[in-house]
């Protein structure tokens, strides 16, 4: 038997946070290639503690619901679910690269295959483009229209740039948008700024995020003049500076996601069969 | 009452492969073309295959009960098993040995008087929950023989008829039930004693049960099994604290005392249904009562981890000491008001009960008399030297 576990934050005054999480484990769940499949967070139930201890199947895959390789994926993930041995230098990765690392835990005779973050698996690329299409409406958005790429930036650790850059370089290279820029909320280049960085007319701003919440749901919105105030809302495009500004929301909340779990627990060995929606033509908004 | 050919099959291909079949009070050796069949009741011997299956049938119970518990649950050792056969007051440990009976056991019933019980259903709770186990109406089915099926609602509604409660089928319908509390706030702590009631889940198979309570109460089967098996493996104040980065890496010099109150403020039945059993440290007891919940609490959660990082802040400021006025009433008002917030039943007052201390025309009055134009009481810091 082989589990799938989904990683997430969580939050303690959010009950929207886990949303995501929910939404993408149930996907995976009605694909039928595990098992198993549950939820676990750090800040909600099954805590990353127990979550291990609740699985029947001796083989886990353990795939962080996170953007970036850093404290999370590093530290306190693998510290919670007790992996013997662990040590990021594991991961080999050069901030963006991580896959997985095959261990044991202290509390469970099984073995955990714990996999990098879903934010820098080459997956997401597509899912950024994805979004594109669903907030334009138009599956062949690129031309004449310019990407921006949001993330954090630097304020707690360098790889969280890293993975917006790596993203937008892919992208980038695909020759499929006029222009693609990676912006960030606390660091140069800044989303504030956003259309000086396009001379498209049109813009479409998809932010980096697991789940919707203060940054992208208040931040970004009033940071790039969509509106004066997010509780009033804001127009999708909104008129900014001359250009009409596509705010696409988290793309953690695309339901193609659920493909990035699916194969980041592929890459470490799992046997997910034809799970993933991509190579069933299916699309996730139809 | 026949037994149904894929049952009688199945067992037939189990002896083959591992004799004797020795569960829950049935025994049964194969030894060559001759079977031996024994019930607490009755024992026959020297039996072909066609007088085992003659036999079984005054038996019919015990057989259709192995099949149930081999068949349909399996998982021998896991806890959803174990789980499965608390809630139907079955013997913990008879599956090894007819004649082992656990002493821990609440009170097991033996198949014979189980399945009567069953027939009318077996009643448990777990936290606000209550879940019911019951026999399939439908014996001649052989998919269906000895086949339980399991009920679940809010205790509060164990009286309720059922066409006045929303029934589910779906464990995940368990997630939206549990996300908020009676007045439409957000629960994130799941075993808080603030469950809605007005559902019901209807028919559950043994999986989906122990699914469905994963998603009400994650993990509280897990961590209760582990304690029926000595195995239970608390992580105390201190090790959960010392094991903490980040913003929470201060927690661990909370001082001793102050534990003792935070487990009186988040721990305690009142506000949480998991009991406690972790300490400050081994050898070190927490003097508050850890409760009496079903299923233990084998260290500090997330919120008391969150909410010991405001108090390890709070606790580093020096006591002062202040002096203001107040009369004897203002003061028993003090009191009340904190013990009204700490007790959650600010919303109960009425508004037009101006005797409770609580209520919010006295708060009012007490802040417009005694907070200054900046809106803080007037207090003196006293300084003795």
């Amino acid at each position: 038997m082989q589990a799938l576990v989904v990683a997430a934050h969580g939050s303690h005054l959010n009950p929207n946070a886990s949303d995501p999480t929910y939404a993408h484990a149930d996907t995976v769940r009605e694909t039928g290639a595990f098992d198993e499949v549950r939820e676990a967070f750090w800040k909600e139930e099954p805590h990353f503690r127990d979550v291990i201890r609740t699985l029947e199947s001796e083989s886990v895959f353990v795939v962080p619901l996170f953007i970036s390789e850093g404290y999370f994926t590093e530290q306190v993930i693998p510290r919670e679910l007790r992996l013997e041995e662990w040590d990021p230098e594991q991961w080999d990765s050069d901030g963006t690269t991580a896959s997985q690392v095959t261990l044991e835990a202290e509390d469970v005779d099984k073995t955990i295959h714990y996999c990098g973050p879903v934010g820098t698996h080459d997956a997401m690329t597509d899912v950024i483009v994805q979004r594109a299409e669903n907030v334009t409406d138009d599956p062949d958005v690129g031309e004449g229209v310019g990407l921006a790429v949001v993330g954090h930036g630097t304020e707690r650790n360098e790889n969280s740039a890293k993975a917006v850059e790596y993203h937008a370089d892919r992208i980038r290279e695909q020759g499929r948008f006029d222009a693609v820029e990676a912006l960030f909320m606390d660091e140069e280049p800044e989303v504030d700024d956003v259309t000086d960085y396009f001379e498209t007319d049109d813009i479409v701003v998809v932010p980096l995020f697991i789940a919707d919440g203060y940054h992208t749901q208040e931040d970004i919105p009033e940071d790039m003049g969509l509106t004066e105030d997010y509780r009033l809302g804001w127009d999708v495009p909104a008129a900014v500076d001359g250009h009409r500004v596509w705010y696409a929301g988290a793309v953690g909340t695309e339901d193609l996601m659920a493909d990035v779990v699916l194969e980041r627990a592929a890459d470490a060995g799992a046997d997910i069969g034809g799970a993933l929606e991509s190579d069933t033509g299916r699309r996730a908004d139809t | 009452m026949t037994i149904p050919a894929a049952v009688f099959d199945s067992l037939i291909a189990t002896l083959e492969a591992e004799s004797p079949i020795a569960f829950d009070g049935l025994r049964i050796d194969c030894d060559g073309e001759t079977y031996r069949l024994e019930t607490p009741e009755r024992e026959r011997t020297g039996l072909d295959e066609d007088d085992l299956e003659a036999a079984l049938e005054s038996v019919v119970d015990y057989v259709t009960n192995w099949h149930y518990w081999q068949e349909a649950v399996g998982g021998t050792g896991t806890a959803r098993r174990a789980f499965l056969r608390w809630c139907e007051r079955a013997p913990r440990a008879a599956e090894m040995d007819t004649d082992e009976t656990s002493a821990t056991s609440d009170d097991p019933l033996e198949v014979p008087a189980r399945y009567d019980a069953l027939r009318e259903g077996v009643d448990r709770e777990w936290g606000q929950l209550c879940l019911t186990t019951r026999l399939v109406d439908d014996t001649d089915a052989a998919d269906s023989a000895g086949e339980r099926v399991y009920d679940l609602w809010h205790v509060d509604d164990a009286d309720t008829d059922l066409a006045d409660l929303e029934v589910y089928d779906d464990p995940r319908d368990a997630r939206e039930l549990s996300t908020n509390d009676d007045d439409g706030r957000y629960r994130p702590l799941k075993t808080a004693p603030t469950l809605v009631s007005g559902w019901a889940f209807t028919g559950l198979s043994g999986s989906e049960l122990v699914e469905t309570i994963g998603f009400f109460y994650p993990a509280t089967i897990a961590n209760w099994h582990r304690e029926l098996q000595g195995t239970l493996d608390v992580d105390h104040w201190l090790e959960t604290a010392e094991r903490q980065t980040g913003i929470y890496d201060v927690i661990d010099e909370l001082p001793r005392e102050a534990v003792e109150w935070l487990t009186e403020a988040c721990c305690v039945d009142s506000q949480c249904l998991r009991r406690r059993e972790w300490q400050y440290e081994d050898g070190d007891e927490i003097a508050v009562d850890g409760g009496d919940g079903q299923f233990p609490c084998r260290e500090p959660c997330s919120l008391v981890v969150a909410a010991a990082r405001k108090w390890t802040v709070l606790e580093s400021e020096d006591e002062r000491t202040y002096e203001l006025e107040l009369t004897p009433s203002e003061l028993h008002q003090l009191e009340e008001l904190i013990d009204a917030v700490a007790d959650g039943r600010t919303d109960e007052i009425r508004e037009a009960d101006v005797y409770d201390g609580a209520n919010r025309y006295r708060a009012r009055y007490l802040r417009a008399k005694r907070f200054d134009d900046d809106g803080t009481l007037e207090a003196r810091e006293r300084h003795d030297d």
